[in-house]
């Protein structure tokens, strides 16, 4: 599978992340590329493989439901651009 | 299993220009779990706190933070799952949703898509005696809320509260078999009860604690049958998704338009485009929600800061050994044991902390004078006095008891019973003392009854004249008697008393 540039154009959007016309083929192409690395991957016979999840054999890591955290407004709004009255703010956005 | 049996109650039918239609509604609801703390983080879940004071920087996505799952929310979810007799899968893992929205601030939602933590159940959802819809359950998964943007604070800004961004939700995702906007009413509603008797979701519905999407297609009738018979979706219209409703009387109306104007648009010979829509309770209307057509390629992947979830059937057991007895149950039981009518058990059993009370009172007493007083003078009371909730009673169970023992005890008539239970209520005591104090007490004694009656027809030689000619006219000395007594004497007894006395 290869990736042209609209869709290259469509991933970034996606991600937010500004992309120039001009940079556009060479994404592309490196996109493309990562993937067809993946496909050299599909190769591998991998019938009757457990997908790996953990490269040590480890249980997921669980709390209890106490509550150990919170009451730091100062510190959770420091490097907002624009805080007021304890909120974020923010351009207006709305449906 | 004390199951009820019903019937399933017939689909609603709009009537368009052209011809018959019929509605195929499938919900998905976000259940906010009750926990003290996040689903991945330790901070406060609590409501009306200060903006931005119950937030973790884990929860804020600060970089290098990671999620570590609240145990208590994996419980609470298995809880409900059971609670739906859904199968629960011991194997489940979390995935990234990923949007950018400025309530996200890790730019990604944690959701369970490929492999939730429930699986297929099932809820009864009764639409009147004997009648009722089985809507299957298709999965429940654990996922996290985000937060919240105030859009009235000031002319050009949002502003955003991170308190409730990671507090965990239960998605509940229905099969679409719900046929009409009361019955989405409805099933909203009985999963809500469901979960406030586990326990596991407080559904107050004002503070967002419960929110439903509400998936709504139309077709012709006998296509739905067809779709039951094969699941296969082709029968059915193209649906449309109308988002985020916290309401139970605008899921309704919000179903009726969306059904109309999916029927005129078919009926013009249009078709209907797959879409999120929004409903505008002010208009009563939906809307489309463009913006959110573009950003729907959410591009799922496994989340690589979570490995999978295992849980051990022996927890699941534990966890299954300590549920309650749930409503479906309670109502049946209610209906045997107290001889109760299905209307009676239903209102006694639509909050657990009501069931309880009743329980109370019933125990050792008559069971339908007990509902009946429960329901209709208690019930009826509370609400005058400020819409109060069972909890806040002044009259405690074994007082409301002791009213009905003094009733069928033959101590008190059941008009002075009334007024014995607005003395408790207002002024707190035991009955029976009350009732002895202030010389409440029924008057049995037929000598007295005999001589009240007596009194009454010396004093009245006319209305016996006229009731020797017409014998309803008895029922005029009973009142004079009862009123002569203060409304103390056994008004069997003055019957009995006042047709001998007049017949003689």
């Amino acid at each position: 599978m290869s990736i042209d540039e609209e869709t290259a154009a469509k991933v970034a959007k996606l991600a937010r992340i500004a992309v120039d016309e001009e940079a556009l083929p060479a994404l592309a192409k490196e996109l493309s590329h990562i993937l067809g690395f993946m496909e050299q991957l599909n190769e591998v016979d991998i019938e009757g493989v457990e997908p790996m999840t953990s490269v040590t054999p480890m249980r997921l890591k669980r709390r209890k439901d106490m509550v150990t955290d919170g009451d730091q407004q100062e510190k959770i709004l420091k490097n907002a651009p624009d805080a007021r009255e304890g909120f974020f703010a923010v351009p207006k956005v709305v449906e | 299993m004390l199951d009820l049996t019903y019937d399933a109650p017939k689909p609603k039918v709009i009537a368009g220009a052209k011809s018959d239609w019929e509605l195929v509604i499938g919900l998905e609801v976000h259940a906010q779990v009750a926990t003290a703390a996040k689903l991945f983080s330790g901070a406060s879940t609590r409501f009306g706190a200060e903006p931005n004071s119950n937030v973790a920087f884990v929860d804020a996505g600060m970089p290098g933070m990671l999620p570590v799952i609240n145990e208590g929310c994996v419980a609470q979810a298995v809880r409900t799952g059971l609670g739906l007799r859904a199968e629960i899968n011991l194997f489940s893992a979390f995935d990234r949703k990923n949007y950018f929205y400025p309530d996200l601030p890790q730019g990604y939602q944690i959701s369970q898509l490929y492999h939730p933590i429930v699986g297929e159940g099932e809820v009864i959802v009764e639409m009147g005696e004997g009648i009722a819809r089985r809507v299957r359950i298709e999965r429940i998964h654990l996922e996290q809320d985000a937060g919240k943007s105030i859009h009235d604070m000031d002319p050009h800004m949002s502003f955003v509260d991170l308190n409730r961004t990671g507090v965990a939700l239960m998605e509940i995702v229905s099969r679409p078999d719900i046929r009409g906007p009361e019955e989405a009413a409805a099933y909203v509603g009985k999963l809500r009860q469901i979960m406030r008797y586990l326990g596991t979701c407080d559904g107050n519905m004002q503070n967002g604690n419960l929110r439903a999407d509400v998936n709504v297609s139309v077709c012709r009738p006998g296509d739905y049958e067809k779709y039951q018979e094969t699941q296969d979706f082709s029968h059915l219209g193209t649906r449309c998704e109308i988002k985020n409703m916290n309401s139970m009387r605008f899921i309704q109306a919000a179903i009726d338009y969306e059904a109309r104007r999916q029927i005129a648009i078919r009926e013009d010979g249009g078709t209907i485009d797959q879409e999120t829509r929004l409903y505008d309770p002010d208009r009563n209307e939906t809307r489309s929600m463009r913006s959110k057509e573009e950003a729907h390629d959410y591009r799922y992947f496994p989340c690589p800061d979570l490995l999978p979830l295992e849980i051990d059937q022996g927890w699941v057991d534990d966890i299954a050994a300590g549920l309650p007895e749930l409503p479906d149950q309670k109502k049946a039981r209610f209906i045997t044991d107290f001889g109760l009518s299905d209307y009676d058990a239903s209102v006694l059993t639509a909050e657990a902390e009501n069931a309880a009370y009743f329980e109370e009172v019933a125990d050792g007493a008559d069971g339908k004078l007990a509902a009946n007083w429960v329901i209709n003078e208690l019930f009826g009371r509370l609400k005058k006095d400020d819409d109060k909730g069972i909890s806040e009673s002044p009259v405690s169970p074994a007082q409301l008891r002791g009213i009905i023992s003094l009733i069928t005890g033959g101590d008190i008539s059941g008009k002075i019973a009334k007024d014995l239970f607005e003395i408790v209520y207002t002024e707190g005591g035991d009955p029976a003392e009350i009732v002895t104090a202030r010389g409440m007490k029924q008057v049995t004694d037929t000598g007295a009854i005999e001589a009240a009656v007596d009194q009454i027809i010396a004093d009245n030689p006319a209305q016996v004249e006229k009731a020797k000619v017409n014998p309803k006219l008895a029922g005029w000395f009973v009142g004079q008697v009862m009123k002569a007594t203060g409304g103390k004497a056994n008004p069997k007894a003055v019957n009995e008393i006042v047709a001998k006395k007049l017949g003689g």
